[in-house]
């Protein structure tokens, strides 16, 4: 026989086997899990919200490439298409209005990628989530086009933009008719509350806006469906994508308060429920907290982390200035993450919790056997 | 073990697709002794073993070849029997190629073994360290992987009065199936053996673990150790490192090993199931370590299996007994595929911690590009041991040695379950090997420093001294001087006195 003809071109590190499963495959599973949400935001408002989607994702897209050329990277096209890009896209546009015009999608792209994650380094470097950053960008400088929540117009309703119709709405040609704006719920509780109208006499009305577990509420493009959402997540959690902490935090972050709360004063204070289906708790829960770059790296560092993120979110709601205030909680947690990577870390095995080594037992005669 | 364990389960490690079938169920082939071989004078861990034959030197099988150097180190014999060719460098069964002396030995075909072997009837009425220096001279080494000289754990736990003897059945480690079959095959042997290690220790009773993907060996154990109370078989949950000492001694006695510490500051020793079998062989029949099971598997293999291998037998000639290759391998492994060494190419030789010889192809090996890391903390989850992989990693890539070692560097076990996770594909366990090779360099550095230092030190002492005795002469002749005028002058003037007087 022939010798064995292999020559090792260069030296493996070990491990030779791999457990399979990519970057590219967590960002592809997570795509999958927003997709149920954003058909729906598609269906609720129209074309408007498909033009606002696509140019976002574009925009997020186009910065990114271009953020890649100007510093050089090697292997640009390998990081452009690992689908970080067009997920951070994609969450920003999900937590806009969907009858926004296209240079605020265009505009939330860019600060995203570029502010929010090219200048820190580029993908797992930055310290924000980077969807957070474009949309509190976006909230602080132009507040009248993020607060411009629509009457939700299913797809398939008379009065509903056509396409080009639509396609003039998003490239700002048709001004939003005053008939088609209406509050959320988050926002008329705050004009009530400051307007010296309690929360029981506010909500008692006809006008006020209804809850609705699938979603059919004024809102931003993809937070409405908090089951469609919530039904996203429990894929992740089933795919091994996202553990439970995160979201678990989140949820009893902003509940156990708003359940005291409320049951002491419901008149000052939203119900649990009210709290649940408005605004962006429920993305936020299972879709912005759970980012690995920006959260904790421990379990229970993720649920704490999750649970200043509700917490806050609760807080800025209730007692702050903005409605909505996931989106300030998330960035304020983040700031928090090394704090709680640096308290909150795993016991190495056979030291103590403060890293001192265990101390030795040999004459452990029959102690502890079992296993 | 914690509470959180006991309600959810092992939270460290992994669980890779384990590929031990069917190459685990095919019958151990004996493989036909090779014309030449390459027998390596390093096959254990601590100093090569000293030659002791001459080229041209007729040897029988079980002959000694080497012996042991140092205080860490092991006796080689011949693996069959033939005529000294050579002692010289050959490559070596490592990734760098790098050559490592060895005896090559001309097979004579009669495979005869050597007439002065040292055997005994019964193992229990020798002294303890009688049996540890049988087990010694017969170049025992731990057949995990690991290769420690069995003998001194033997004595050292027996000084240390350790309780429980761990064997080690775990075989964690994917493909391999070598512990698998020498469990099936030869449970008898590996009883006898741990009665033997538990008589040298003065343990009192052993557990022998084994993982339960493997109930055949499981059945065949606890069929052989059925008349032996001390002796309790405990399957355990397949988990990948389960035969990492620390690992094991934690799941079947509860006992945490402190960190930089010996299972024996617990009161337990762990052997491997082949290293009972090769004490057994050693204190019985007085045969010496020559030959091993070795698992042949892999995408490429034709015909994969258990082989028995003698020591010093090349992989390509492993290889062509299981039929050869199907393909070109995209990796060539001694080991098993988390921990084992990739080879240089085929004409290493077969040493005694070789417990699988894989060739892998494209598909099974872990070669995709290295992507930034997205701070998913699977690597976190998976450490066996409770470090932060990630943060390790960036450190090191850092060059912040310090900053690693401060947050468990030296704790890491090199499993390879961080890096098997990542899907990032971040050469984690190369981050870390590269940081402690950096490590023990600068330690190197600092004991040459401080060496230097004293013997500058010890010099400018020296000097000091000498300078201080050649004044103190100096000052002493100058005084006796001084005295021997004065008293001259004392003597004339008395003269002078005397002269005048006179």
């Amino acid at each position: 026989m022939t010798p064995i003809a292999y020559r090792a071109e260069r030296m493996f590190a070990t491990p030779h086997a791999h457990g399979g499963g990519g970057v590219g495959r967590i960002m592809l599973l997570v795509q999958l899990a927003l997709v149920p949400a954003t058909l729906f935001g598609f269906w609720l408002y129209g074309w408007p919200a498909f033009f606002l989607w696509v140019v976002t994702l574009l925009s997020a897209l186009v910065c990114e490439f271009a953020s890649l050329r100007l510093l050089g990277g090697k292997a640009v096209g390998r990081t452009l298409f690992d689908g970080s890009a067009l997920l951070t896209g994609w969450l920003l546009a999900m937590t806009l209005p969907p009858w926004s015009p296209w240079w605020v999608g265009a505009l939330g792209g860019g600060i995203a990628i570029v502010i929010g994650k090219q200048v820190f380094g580029g993908l797992g470097q930055n310290v924000f989530n980077p969807a957070m950053v474009a949309r509190v960008a976006l909230l602080i400088s132009f507040p009248l086009q993020l607060t411009a929540w629509v009457t939700p117009l299913p797809l398939v309703s008379i009065p509903a933009p056509g396409f080009l119709e639509g396609l003039r709405i998003t490239l700002g040609q048709a001004p939003l008719p005053d008939a088609m704006t209406s509050a959320s719920l988050l926002g008329y509780a705050k004009t009530e509350l400051a307007r010296g109208v309690d929360l029981l006499h506010a909500f008692s009305g006809g006008h006020a806006p209804r809850l609705s577990w699938l979603g059919v509420r004024s809102g931003s493009l993809g937070e409405s469906s908090a089951l469609l959402i919530f039904l996203g997540g429990l894929f992740l959690l089933a795919a091994g994508v996202i553990r439970w902490h995160a979201p678990v935090g989140v949820l009893a972050g902003v509940l156990l308060p708003a359940l005291f709360a409320h049951g002491v004063a419901p008149e000052r204070f939203m119900s649990a429920e009210q709290h649940l289906l408005s605004g962006a708790l429920m993305l936020c829960a299972f879709f912005i907290a759970t980012d690995y770059v920006t959260s904790p790296t421990t379990d229970p560092g993720r649920l704490v982390f999750g649970l200043g993120v509700g917490l806050m979110t609760w807080i800025i709601r209730t007692l702050g200035g903005y409605p909505e205030g996931a989106a300030f909680a998330v960035l304020l947690m983040n700031a928090m993450t090394p704090i709680i990577d640096r308290v909150v870390k795993p016991r190495i095995l056979g030291r103590t919790r403060s890293g001192k080594p265990l101390i030795p037992r040999p004459d452990m005669a029959d102690a502890g056997k079992g296993g | 073990m914690g509470l959180m364990e006991k309600f959810f389960g092992f939270s460290w490690g992994v669980h890779p697709e384990d590929h031990k079938r069917p190459a685990a169920d095919a019958a151990t082939r004996v493989m036909p002794t090779p014309e030449r071989l390459y027998v390596s004078l390093a096959q254990h861990l601590g100093a090569p073993a000293l030659p002791t034959v001459l080229v041209g030197q007729r040897v029988g099988k079980g002959a000694l070849l080497a012996q042991p150097q140092g205080a860490v180190s092991a006796a080689i014999h011949a693996p069959t029997s033939g005529v000294v060719a050579a002692i010289g460098e050959i490559p070596a069964p490592h990734p760098s190629g790098l050559p490592v002396l060895a005896v090559t030995l001309e097979a004579d075909g009669e495979d005869a073994w050597a007439d002065d072997l040292e055997a005994c009837d019964d193992p229990f009425a020798l002294d303890p360290a009688e049996i540890s220096r049988r087990v010694a001279a017969a170049g025992v080494v731990g057949m995990g992987g690991a290769t420690f000289p069995a003998a001194l754990k033997l004595s050292s736990s027996k000084k240390a009065g350790v309780a429980t003897l761990i064997v080690n059945g775990g075989e964690c480690e994917p493909y391999l199936s070598c512990d698998d079959r020498l469990m099936r095959d030869e449970a008898a042997t590996i009883v006898d053996g741990i009665r033997i290690m538990l008589h040298a220790t003065g343990a009192k009773e052993a557990l022998v673990g084994i993982e339960d993907n493997k109930p055949e060996a499981v059945a065949a154990m606890e069929k052989a150790a059925e008349n032996h109370g001390e002796i309790a078989i405990r399957p355990l949950p397949a988990r990948y490192p389960m035969g990492s000492e620390k690992q094991l001694t934690l799941v079947l006695t509860g006992r945490e090993i402190p960190a930089g510490r010996l299972p024996a500051d617990v009161g337990v020793v762990v052997h491997n199931v082949g290293t009972a079998k090769a004490v057994s062989d050693a204190v019985r029949l007085g045969r010496p370590l020559v030959a091993r099971i070795v698992t042949v598997n892999g995408g490429a293999v034709r015909a994969p299996g258990n082989f028995l291998v003698p020591v010093g037998a090349l992989v390509e000639d492993v290889l062509r007994c299981a039929g050869g290759l199907s393909r070109e391998p995209a990796r060539l492994v001694m080991g098993g595929p988390m921990m084992g060494m990739s080879l240089p190419h085929a004409r290493v030789p077969v040493v005694k911690g070789t417990s699988g010889i894989l060739a892998l192809v494209a598909a099974e090996a872990n070669g995709a590009v290295e992507n930034p890391c997205i701070r998913c903390a699977s690597c976190v989850r998976a450490c066996p041991i409770g470090l932060l992989p990630l943060e390790m990693a960036r450190r090191a890539e850092a060059g912040d040695l310090k900053g690693a070692v401060g947050i468990g560097l030296k704790d890491c076990i090199a499993c390879g379950c961080c890096a098997y996770v990542c899907p990032a594909r971040i050469p984690l366990v190369q981050y870390f090997a590269h940081a402690k090779g950096s490590l023990a360099a600068e330690e190197r550095a600092r004991l040459r420093t401080e060496a230097t230092r004293k013997l500058a030190q010890a010099r400018t002492a020296r000097l000091e001294a000498e300078a201080r005795e050649k004044a103190e002469a100096a000052a002493r002749r100058k005084a006796e001087r001084a005295a021997a005028a004065a008293a001259k002058a004392a003597t004339e003037k008395i003269e002078r006195v005397e002269e005048v007087g006179a």
